[in-house]
């Protein structure tokens, strides 16, 4: 374990796991990110995953492509994922370098993450609200 | 010795030439000072046989005819052009609003070059040589005349036009809030990469602010919309999709979606709806808005 504040931290929410990213991540940090997160699903019994990168002013294609793979490795073992907090440069970034998550959904904040998550996974922990916003 | 004598051989050779022009050129000049008014008016009834500057009042190509007239001689007589591109400069920015066009300009610099030259012809019939000295003189000149009131012209052109496609380029393209969450964004004008690139960051910037979740992107006033253009859109759209918001493309005209499915562009990513009345009432769908009179008539 690194000493100094934390460069990430994964909150369990109900049945929902909120993963925030703090700062930049290397390659290295990235993959233990990722293997956390995943070991986590499986003993939270998680149904969904919020990854919130607000924080990043940056995100590379390994990135982009571990964001990816968590998104498909957490569907394997049960739980929908969600990106949210894509700032505007970083979207127009990977956009422009041609990198996608791929299949995974993205929101522009943690309230749209869980709401996301809500409308597709009726019942969940965070109760609905009453707002009439369908998933895009 | 030798070496002194072939010094001075060629230090010889250009000064009877020079001498020659310096001249003829004078000579010249004050033939053309001489025969100015008769000159002119042949010059402009050549203009008018030849149907050209017909955008401008006979006073005004009078005026006109003389300046270039005298400024002409003028760079005859001083070799140089400085204050002929001044006035060419001036002259293209007073003309080119009324639709002068580029052959136009060409074509009575190169009259009033026919013009002189025949008047020398005239007056040097009957010595050849001289003749041919007059106009070994004369031609550059000219022909350097020509040259710099074509090219201040294209280049004062080529500013205004560039001019006009900056202010085109900077009509501001607005991100409008039309309900909570819902955005539209008209496009107008011409979209080439820069353009797209600022409308995206706008877009996404927008999104944020109003935590949009449907934009409608309306692109009736985009004249032209090719391959690259539809590029610029997709990317667009999947930038917004990366901060939640989904968008809804409209206002491809019957022609331009024919071009693109013509030339294979791949836009099954993107939600395309006619007109940009369909795609508020889509994203109104989206966003669970259910819009109906006040009476109940008229349900969507």
């Amino acid at each position: 374990m690194t000493s100094g504040p934390k460069l990430v931290s994964i909150l369990r929410q109900g049945s929902y796991l909120i993963a925030s990213i703090h700062t930049a991540l290397d390659d290295t940090q990235m993959d233990r990110f990722r293997e956390d997160l995943i070991e986590q699903i499986g003993r939270h019994r998680s149904r969904g995953v919020v990854i919130d990168v607000a924080a990043l002013d940056v995100l590379d294609s390994f990135g982009t492509r571990t964001l990816r793979t968590i998104g498909e490795v957490a569907r394997l073992r049960g739980a929908l994922t969600v990106v949210v907090g894509i700032q505007p440069d970083v979207a127009l970034a990977m956009v422009a370098l041609g990198m996608s998550t791929g299949a995974i959904a993205t929101a522009l904040d943690l309230e749209e993450g869980l709401e996301y998550l809500n409308g597709r996974l009726a019942g969940g922990a965070v109760s609905r609200p009453a707002g009439r916003v369908p998933p895009p | 010795m030798n070496g002194d004598e072939t010094s001075v051989t060629t230090a010889d050779l250009p000064a009877p030439d020079d001498a020659d022009g310096n001249q003829l050129l004078p000579q010249l000049v004050a033939h053309l000072r001489e025969h100015r008014t008769r000159l002119r008016h042949e010059w402009s009834q050549r203009i008018q046989q030849a149907g050209l500057l017909h955008a401008m009042t006979p006073q005004e190509m009078a005026a006109e005819t003389t300046s270039v007239y005298d400024n002409y001689v003028e760079v005859l007589e001083t070799g140089s052009v400085e204050a002929l591109q001044r006035y060419a400069r001036d002259l293209s920015e007073r003309i080119i609003p009324r639709g002068v066009e580029t052959h136009e300009v060409v074509g009575i610099v190169l009259l009033l070059r026919d013009v002189l030259a025949r008047s020398l012809f005239e007056k040097y019939q009957r010595d050849f040589a001289l003749l041919n000295r007059v106009l070994d003189a004369y031609e550059p000149a000219a022909n350097r005349i020509a040259n710099t009131v074509a090219v201040s012209f294209v280049d004062e052109r080529e500013r205004v036009i560039r001019q006009q496609q900056d202010s085109i380029r900077e009509l501001s393209t607005p991100v409008l809030p039309v309900r909570e969450r819902l955005l539209i964004l008209p496009i107008i004008g011409v979209l080439d990469s820069e353009r797209a690139r600022q409308l995206t960051e706008q877009l996404l910037t927008g999104i944020r602010t109003h935590r949009a979740k449907v934009v409608v992107i309306d692109i009736t006033g985009v004249p032209d919309v090719d391959e690259a253009v539809a590029n610029h859109l997709v990317q667009t759209v999947d930038a917004s999709r990366l901060m939640g918001a989904s968008v809804i493309i409209t206002g491809l005209s019957p022609d331009i979606a024919q071009t693109l499915v013509t030339i294979g562009v791949d836009l099954s990513k993107m939600d395309t709806i006619g007109d940009l009345q369909g795609g508020l009432e889509e994203a109104e769908r989206l966003l669970g808005y259910a819009v109906g009179r006040a009476d109940g008539s008229g349900v969507p």
